[in-house]
């Protein structure tokens, strides 16, 4: 019977000419106290059934991107001779982290039109819903977010990052930040020809605090009042040692 | 050694820490002030988003201010009866200052305006205090002997009190009516105001420079312990392994500080603290004058 229900599925697929069989160095990276950034390894290859197809060759594009979250860009210019900000732009969905791994130029390996589809390159992995009319230029706001957020290596564009092996074999090496934030790293997998997506695969790597990290984030979410009086403890404990250490030795 | 900050969400070098509280521990037990003013943009600098730098500092000074005023109940040099009034009328100002913000916040723009009253306000006092420190130590290297009691209005008020350890008897109105206009700013600019208090106590009440830096100190545990259990239990901000990495540092830098401070000679100090306040003073009319290396920033959240 099940071979059946197997046979059945394939049929109604689409044949995919060519599609992905993924690896991932961890699907998980764990927070803790002595965490100071982290490689992940990805790693895959390109199932067949026929032939590799003439034309040009077979691209690989792999996406990393961290929690979304709302975000206000400002800007200052100056006024009365004091550089005050003036005008402010809401971005709805900006990831806290993004990553890019191409394995040629990003222009070569995929036109606008899929960039658009697939929202991959970091301009549209941002969604910004609309500025307000007073705004002259909403661009730039975008831009200056991408600008601040690579400099602090949070945004990630990795032109031939990824090396391909004989149109089969594919891996990259993205770098996750110290200054990582929790959640579900959506991980994304292209497989282009011409500029066109010919078949992408998605998968996940769960980042999250454990142990201490985990205990104290959690209390001071879900037992607030608690969380607030050991810390104001542990200050007058520390006061209190400071002195005491002082007295006995008699500095 | 890198650690990682669990509610800051950023790995940070200990050491660095640790010695960042160590010199604000140190000016903290010597003048008497909480060093948050200091710290929070130090904080900001190393990549601490603002909410937490400015919750966690409060904790952090809880404890340097408990280290110092250890040290001078030690060396009699607390007023806990004038602490005391001071306290109640800045407890008042705080909850004041938190409407007066809020009401701020509505009008838009209110983090200009918090610089604003910043740069005019720490350059009047800095500004004032220098010249008068400096013709204090003029006069004393001139053999001359330093007069401190002036008769004025103030001591026509009702409801005297006797602050021994002053060795003031004047109305606790005034000390009150200081309390509250403290708490005022010390809410609308998120600290803990010593800064402000200190030449408040000094100049305005008369009190004696060494009695003022324990008796702030004193007052300003309280503020602070409230500030953030408000933040612990509201904006769940206080990061509580970073508040230890930096005040272990403080605490220790506190008790050196005291002793310092206590060495030193009061117009010294009255300098000293003139420099720092004129420096905080200029590097914010800096920031506001010079153009910023990018004019785009970027806060969490919408609207």
């Amino acid at each position: 019977m099940l071979r059946y229900i197997i046979a059945f599925i394939m049929l109604t697929l689409p044949a995919m000419a060519e599609e992905v069989v993924l690896g991932l160095s961890k699907d998980e990276v764990a927070i803790t106290t002595s965490f100071d950034g982290s490689d992940v390894l990805i790693f895959g290859a390109v199932k067949r059934e026929a032939p590799i197809p003439e034309g040009d060759p077979l691209e690989v594009i792999i996406t990393v991107s961290g929690p979304s979250e709302a975000v206000t860009v400002r800007r200052k210019e100056k006024r009365f001779g004091i550089w005050v900000n003036v005008d402010a732009v809401e971005i709805d969905e900006a990831p806290s982290f993004y990553a890019v791994a191409t394995s040629a130029p990003l222009r070569d390996v995929l036109n606008d039109v899929e960039d658009l589809r697939y929202k991959i390159s970091v301009p549209r992995a941002i969604r910004s819903v609309g500025a307000p009319m007073a705004v002259q230029d909403a661009g730039a706001f975008t831009q200056a977010i991408i600008r601040i957020r690579t400099k602090s290596d949070a945004y990630q564009l990795l032109e031939n990052g990824v090396s391909v092996d004989a149109q089969t074999l594919f891996q990259t090496s993205i770098q996750l930040p110290a200054a990582l934030t929790e959640g579900d790293y959506k991980t994304r997998i292209f497989l282009t020809r011409s500029g066109k997506v010919i078949s992408d695969y998605e998968t996940s790597i769960d980042v999250k605090k454990i142990g201490l990290e985990r205990w104290l984030f959690t209390m001071s979410r879900e037992n607030s009042l608690l969380y607030g009086l050991m810390s104001l403890a542990i200050a007058i404990a520390a006061g209190w040692g400071a002195s005491a250490i002082f007295r006995v030795f008699r500095l | 050694m890198q650690i990682y900050l669990p509610i800051a969400e950023i790995s940070v070098n200990a050491f660095l820490l640790l010695g960042l509280g160590g010199i604000v521990g140190i000016l903290s037990g010597m003048f008497g002030v909480g060093g948050g003013f200091l710290m929070t943009p130090l904080l900001f600098f190393i990549g601490i988003p603002p909410a937490v730098a400015v919750a966690t500092e409060a904790n952090q000074i809880v404890a340097s201010s408990f280290s110092g005023v250890l040290a001078h109940f030690k060396r009699k040099t607390v007023d806990l009866r004038m602490g005391t009034v001071l306290l109640i009328g800045g407890l008042v100002g705080a909850a004041l200052g938190v409407v007066v913000f809020n009401y701020l916040k509505a009008q838009g723009q209110v983090d200009l305006l918090v610089k604003l009253c910043y740069v005019i306000f720490l350059g009047v006092i800095g500004g004032l205090m220098f010249i008068e420190s400096l013709n204090a130590i003029r006069k004393t290297s001139k053999g001359a002997t330093p007069k401190r009691k002036k008769h004025n209005w103030i001591h026509g008020l009702p409801f005297k009190m006797r602050f021994r350890v002053s060795g003031l008897y004047i109305s606790v109105i005034p000390p009150l009516i200081v309390g509250v206009l403290v708490g005022i700013l010390a809410a609308i600019m998120g600290v803990g105001g010593g800064f402000i208090m200190v030449p408040a106590m000094i100049y305005l009440l008369g009190m004696p420079t060494k009695v003022v830096v324990g008796t702030s100190l004193f007052q300003i545990i309280f503020v602070t312990a409230f500030t953030t259990m408000l933040h612990a239990t509201t904006n769940f901000t206080v990061d509580i392994v970073l508040a230890v990495l930096l005040l272990v540092g403080g605490v220790f830098g506190a008790q050196i500080g005291t002793r310092i401070g206590v060495k030193m000679k009061a117009e010294q100090l009255r300098i000293l603290l003139a420099i720092m306040v004129l420096a905080v003073c200029g590097k914010l009319a800096f920031d506001l004058l010079v153009m910023p290396s990018d004019v785009f920033s970027i806060a969490a959240g919408g609207h």
